[in-house]
């Protein structure tokens, strides 16, 4: 069969592979090559060196170091509250109470709103509460950084909520039997049996809310258009160095180049970490 | 022992109501921005950001204040062009899903029945773009696109497939991993083609992961933002998401009532769908979690 198949390449790998090679092989290599150039095109490019990667850390008008370690508390922050809400209301749902349909459909619901529609409709929201007291959004960076905290906290905990459930529900029936024969109590079977058997789950929806955290950027831009500058996230960052300012296409080019190493690294790191807590059945 | 027993189910049936109390509770707070947003989208657009908590009752004086019809959604209808927007975000997602449906699983099939350095090379590949943030590609993307001419509602669906190929091998291939070759190879056996085999029985087996599949493709590109802003000739053809950034415009005030009205239109048609199949929806979630 193997054999039979393989000649034919050309009808089930070419199409999706040319595809692959436009929309993201040709522009990766080519953005790579780039951020060692400068250019105000593309077809000026003159090699520089690592001088954009210079420019990218030390221009003092640019926020991306503050950008870097921003973005990286917003993600460790919202990962920690959206799994730690997801999971006990997974774990709350799954006993079955009245309603629990109604619960999960409006839970999931805001998943399907898209980024930027998201952003504009919590902005009214949230400058209505705080024209309470005097504020709005933008007066400084922690408004902004909270505000995105609650708004991906309400749009993604039905999503980790759904993973934690399906989770829970294929955790063997005689486990939790002789959890209950051994006398755990309730603490002591979460504990030492269903977050064990959880930890799949619990390694995609990390992986989940820890990338999308980092690469966040409709809301961002709707929510508060990255003003003030300090309350752009890295994703936002770059897209100002791209098209905010003229002749910065280097240093943008570089920082993604920077932003795409760093998002790889926690992806495999977040993968080997929570793996290696799995256990085999 | 009967007693006991029968106390803490009491206990068990009173905790449940509580729960369910809060429940409720709580998912009405969840359903609240939705309902606020509703109903700024009829008051006039001085009272949106004035007073957006306030919940005009017909009759009432604040309603004869505030209550503007349907004012805001002519208005918004009109500066967005959103009837075209819509026909644009309709016929990109339904084709790039189409797309990456067919082409992706063929791969998949491919690739996990073909050992070979390409067959890992295709899949390797495929993982590492699923992790790429979009700032990597996205000034090179666009400028390719220009030069390809690949800046229409067509032409973007060869950008979707090339990116949502990750996802889509990946799903694919983590169903076909499960799937037994047996038909296959006797299929083959008996003279089938590979394309027959491919179309007659290994794409039946599959619908469960074509429609979860669909599903997460088709949030991400109905929704996406960024991609279609760069690649897109954006005097000609605007997506939802695009319509509603543009009302912000360079300057100056945004349109609250008009952003209001546009929201709702937005976001009306994607929870009827929902609705309408949640069941699909939410197990589709599932089974792509599964995988992962």
């Amino acid at each position: 069969m193997e054999k039979a198949l393989k000649k034919w390449w050309p009808l089930f790998i070419l199409p999706t592979m040319a595809a692959f090679t436009i929309g993201f092989l040709i522009p990766f290599v080519w953005g790579l090559y780039l951020s060692f150039c400068e250019f105000t095109t593309v077809n000026d490019a003159v090699w520089v060196g690592l001088n954009n990667y210079v420019l990218a850390f030390t221009d003092p008008s640019s926020y991306f170091t503050h950008s870097l370690w921003y973005t990286a508390l917003f993600s460790v922050v919202s990962t920690v509250i959206i799994n730690v809400l997801g999971l006990t209301v997974a774990i709350l749902l799954v006993r079955g109470i009245r309603g629990t349909n109604i619960f999960r459909t409006v839970f999931f619901m805001p998943n399907l709103i898209g980024g930027i529609v998201l952003g504009w409709l919590w902005q009214v929201l949230i400058n209505g509460v705080l024209a309470k007291y005097g504020v709005t959004i933008v007066t400084n960076e922690w408004y902004g950084f909270w505000s995105l905290i609650l708004v991906m906290t309400w749009q993604q905990l039905g999503y980790m909520m759904i993973i934690y459930i399906s989770g829970l529900q294929s955790i063997p029936e005689e486990l939790m039997e002789a959890a209950s024969i051994d006398g755990a109590n309730a603490w002591q079977t979460l504990r030492f049996v269903k977050l064990p058997m959880l930890m799949p789950s619990i390694t995609i929806c990390t992986f989940l809310t820890i990338t999308n955290g980092f690469k966040l950027f409709d809301q961002n831009l709707a929510l508060t258009n990255g003003m003030p500058p300090e309350s752009r996230l890295m994703a936002l960052d770059i897209y100002n160095t791209f098209y905010g300012r003229t002749g910065w296409a280097g240093a943008g080019q570089a920082k993604a180049v920077v932003f795409c190493i760093i998002v790889v690294a926690i992806a495999l790191l977040q993968q080997k970490l929570t793996h290696s807590k799995e256990v085999q059945q | 022992m009967a007693k006991q027993k029968s106390t803490l189910k009491r206990g068990t049936r009173i905790l449940n109501s509580i729960l369910t109390l809060v429940f409720s509770l709580i998912s009405l707070a969840y359903v609240y921005p939705l309902f606020i947003m509703l109903v700024n989208s009829f008051k006039k657009k001085a009272y949106i950001s004035r007073a957006p908590f306030t919940v005009p009752i017909p009759g009432s004086e604040t309603w004869n204040k505030m209550y503007v019809g349907t004012q805001n959604y002519a208005t918004g209808i009109e500066k967005t062009d959103f009837l075209h927007s819509f026909w644009f975000s309709l016929l990109i997602t339904i084709l790039s899903v189409f797309v990456i449906l067919l082409f992706c699983s063929m791969t998949a099939w491919y690739i996990n029945r073909v050992t070979s350095k390409l067959s890992k090379g295709v899949y390797a590949l495929c993982l590492f773009s699923m992790v790429v943030p979009f700032q990597m590609v996205m000034f090179t993307l666009s400028k390719l696109a220009n030069m390809l001419h690949l800046n229409t509602p067509l032409g973007i669906v060869i950008i979707y497939l090339g990116f949502g190929a990750g996802l889509a091998v990946f799903m694919f291939s983590g169903y076909m991993k499960s799937c037994p070759i047996a038909i296959e190879e006797s299929a083959m056996i008996d003279g089938c083609s590979p394309p027959r085999t491919f179309f007659s029985i290994v794409l039946p087996i599959l619908q469960p992961t074509y429609v979860s599949t669909a599903i997460l493709e088709a949030m991400w590109i109905w929704n996406d933002y960024l991609l279609p802003y760069l690649v897109l000739d954006i005097k000609k053809y605007k997506t939802i998401p695009i319509a509603v950034q543009y009302l912000k415009g360079g300057y100056g005030s945004v349109d609250m009532g008009a952003m209001m009205a546009m929201l709702v239109l937005a976001i009306i048609p994607i929870i009827v769908l929902y609705l309408a199949c949640q069941k699909f929806i939410i197990s589709g979630v599932m089974a792509g979690a599964v995988k992962g």
